[in-house]
């Protein structure tokens, strides 16, 4: 389990991160105070319901933010280096070599006037010195790889040729050409119907397995989580509100935002056309509320919660959430039942382990 | 893809047969006589009609018309006795089609980098100076920048011949008030297809591949945002021909349009509906040509021709 991973330095380090963009409305705060670290090798999830915030953290580890974006602080460190103090020549050096990105809809990501095989070999070209003859034939080798056998025939044909999932393969392999150290992955599945999914999903592991690299995964699923991520990150309204190991947070969790994504989510236990979304909305990021923003949506909020921001409390070294139900003192609340089933698996199943 | 250029072909002989008819009708609907001149005696006149087969019933002047223009035969010319219509056309098409071709090359081809250069720097002073620009051309009428043209380059400041049709440099005044409209209705489609296309999907995932802005466009943008641009090829050219009308008595060049107007006025009307179809022609080849082009540019579009 990551758990139990020695302690290794991270690959990709974010801290404080806010990010503001510039809007007629007035200052849009998407994301206030974002920090986690991203290790070689592991798979972390950032879940989160829409407009949470997934994208543009992603997106500003790229260099590929809006023109209206503001960074307002904050660091994102990658080896020994600030990406936020790139240069365009600096980050384009990065993007597509160090750090690659998979889209989330396959159907709009490829450009439709291209051959794909040029599309594929196209950050081979940009990295490396490679002739166009020795590129394609790399390209035909990953094409295989994320699932294309018949990639030499098919070389020349244009992304309309291909199925939804054979363009996300193709998306996918022109993010791995460069065996970049880190993948970032927008919702890669969401468009795509469920078996093949599945299917992505296992590619993906494959891949990492292949080519070492860290992923950092991002859904609105917790569904698919548990078959592709080591740790979990959790985002509302702009900040990360709990962090764990995919166990901790499926079945420990502590902030009653990450029970409503739990309780959200279909089980084979759980009849899955009895479909719960937690009810409300996200706040207005325009005006953020001073406490715990998911406190208007909370059914276990206290009064400190719609006054006071509750602090990171940790759970366990991997695991913290931030929530005032951690506070020494806070009330015990009555779990939803749900949650309740998932505490009484943790406990038989996992926290004499943990102690070990 | 053969078979798709014999099947347009067929209907381009359809369209001019058509075209062929309704002129000829429309024509002879028309209250003006080719030699209402009342200086002319009756029994000169009655000869004329005869010579021209004007005095036979309209069911076979129409019959006679088409047989001849299958054989490539337009008659002869009303107002220039014993010139056929078709050697008219050959003497004055040269500087037409000159001028023409001139405009369309640097109408688009200027449009194209005009409205690139206003979508990259979006909401800029420098998109604002090429959309007050295209504003302009798009609203003043070409025979107004052929006027100023003219009078500042030529005759104020003698850059240029003033007039006629005296080799290339007499065509370049002639052809920027002709470039005028299809370069500013050019940058506007090009303007926004390219804003579009810079926020689309495939363009994220192409800068995320390290490409710098100037790649981005140079092998993704230009191209996609292009396609649209050559469905707008076709109506550009018939207002071309229609403009080169005007524009061509402004520089007093001896082209089809000089013909044409003067055809009108003196009931020409052989001319008038031979140069009716050479327009027809012209306009239904750029539009076979426009489609094919097409097929090249959009993989999407060939394919689906090629199942035709
Ligand atoms: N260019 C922009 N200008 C203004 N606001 C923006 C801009 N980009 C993002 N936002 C806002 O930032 C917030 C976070 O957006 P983000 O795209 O990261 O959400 P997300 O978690 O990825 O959601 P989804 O699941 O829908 O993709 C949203 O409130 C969004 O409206
Ligand atoms: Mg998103």
């Amino acid at each position: 389990m990551a758990t139990n991973k020695p302690a290794e330095e991270p690959i990709l380090s974010v801290k404080d991160l806010k990010i503001d963009f510039r809007t007629f409305a007035g200052p849009v705060h998407a994301i206030r105070d974002v920090s986690f670290d991203l290790k070689k090798g592991e798979t972390l999830a950032i879940v989160g319901e829409s407009g949470s915030g997934k994208s543009v953290t992603v997106r500003s580890i790229m260099g590929l933010l809006a023109n209206n974006a503001h960074i307002a602080s904050g660091q994102i460190m990658f080896h020994d280096a600030d990406i936020l103090k790139k240069t365009k020549r600096q980050l384009n050096a990065m993007r597509g070599n160090d750090i690659a990105m998979i889209f989330q809809d396959p159907m709009t990501s490829l450009d439709p006037t291209m051959p794909i095989g040029k599309q594929v070999a196209e950050p081979l070209r940009l990295h490396t010195n490679i002739s166009e003859k020795k590129a394609l034939a790399e390209a035909v080798r990953v094409l295989k790889l994320v699932g294309i056998q018949d990639a030499q025939e098919r070389l020349k044909d244009y992304p309309h040729q291909f199925s939804g999932g054979q363009r996300q393969r193709i998306v996918i392999a022109i993010a791995i050409i460069n065996h970049p150290q880190i993948l970032l992955a927008d919702e890669p599945t969401t468009a795509l119907d469920v078996t093949i999914q599945a299917q992505i999903i296992h590619l993906l592991k494959e891949i990492q397995e292949k080519i070492d690299t860290s992923i950092i995964f991002i859904t609105h699923d917790l569904g698919v989580v548990a078959g592709i991520a080591d740790r979990v990150a959790v985002m509302y309204a702009g900040k990360i509100i709990e962090y764990g190991t995919v166990d901790e947070i499926f079945y420990n969790a502590q902030h009653p935002y990450t029970w409503g994504l739990l309780e959200a989510m279909p089980t084979l236990e759980t009849n899955s056309d009895r479909l719960y979304a937690i009810p409300g909305t996200p706040p207005d990021l325009l005006d953020p509320p001073k406490g715990d923003a998911f406190a208007p949506r909370n059914p276990f909020a206290m009064q400190i919660d719609l006054e006071q921001q509750p602090p990171f409390f940790q759970v366990s070294p991997t695991h913290a959430a931030a929530t005032w139900l951690l506070y020494p003192g806070a009330p015990k609340v009555e779990l939803p039942p749900e949650i309740k089933r998932r505490r009484q698996i943790w406990e038989t199943q996992f926290a004499g382990k943990e102690a070990e | 893809m053969v078979k798709y250029v014999l099947k347009r072909i067929g209907y381009l002989l359809l369209t001019l047969f058509i075209v062929a008819s309704i002129t000829f009708f429309l024509m002879k609907l028309l209250p003006g006589t080719p030699f209402n001149n009342p200086k002319i005696p009756a029994a000169q006149i009655a000869i004329l009609r005869k010579q021209y087969g004007l005095d036979l019933p309209v069911w076979q002047q129409y019959l006679n018309y088409m047989v001849g223009i299958a054989h490539g035969d337009f008659g002869e010319s009303y107002q220039f006795a014993g010139q056929t219509v078709s050697y008219l056309i050959s003497t004055r098409i040269g500087p037409s089609l000159q001028l023409g071709v001139q405009a369309m090359i640097i109408g688009t081809l200027l449009g194209i980098l005009l409205g690139a250069i206003a979508a990259i720097r979006k909401n800029t002073w420098v998109d604002a100076t090429a959309t007050i620009f295209a504003i302009i051309g798009r609203s003043i009428p070409n025979f107004v920048f052929a006027a100023l043209l003219q009078f500042w380059l030529a005759y104020k400041w003698r850059l240029f011949p003033i007039a006629l049709w005296d080799g290339f440099s007499s065509s370049i005044l002639p052809t920027l008030a002709l470039a005028m409209a299809p370069l500013a209705n050019t940058a506007r489609f090009m303007r926004t297809e390219m804003v579009d296309v810079l926020s689309s999907d495939y363009i994220e995932l192409a800068k995320s591949k390290g490409e710098s802005q100037w790649q981005v466009v140079a092998k993704h943008a230009m191209r996609n945002s292009m396609i649209p641009i050559v469905t707008i090829i076709g109506p550009m050219a018939v207002d071309l021909m229609l403009g080169s009308l005007v524009v061509e008595n402004v520089f007093a060049i001896p082209g089809i349009g000089q013909q044409f107007v003067q055809s009108i006025t003196t009931n020409d009307y052989p001319v008038i509906m031979g140069l009716t179809m050479l327009y027809s022609v012209m306009l239904t080849v750029v539009i076979l040509i426009v489609d094919i082009l097409y097929g090249f540019i959009d993989p999407r579009i060939r394919l689906s021709g090629e199942g035709n």
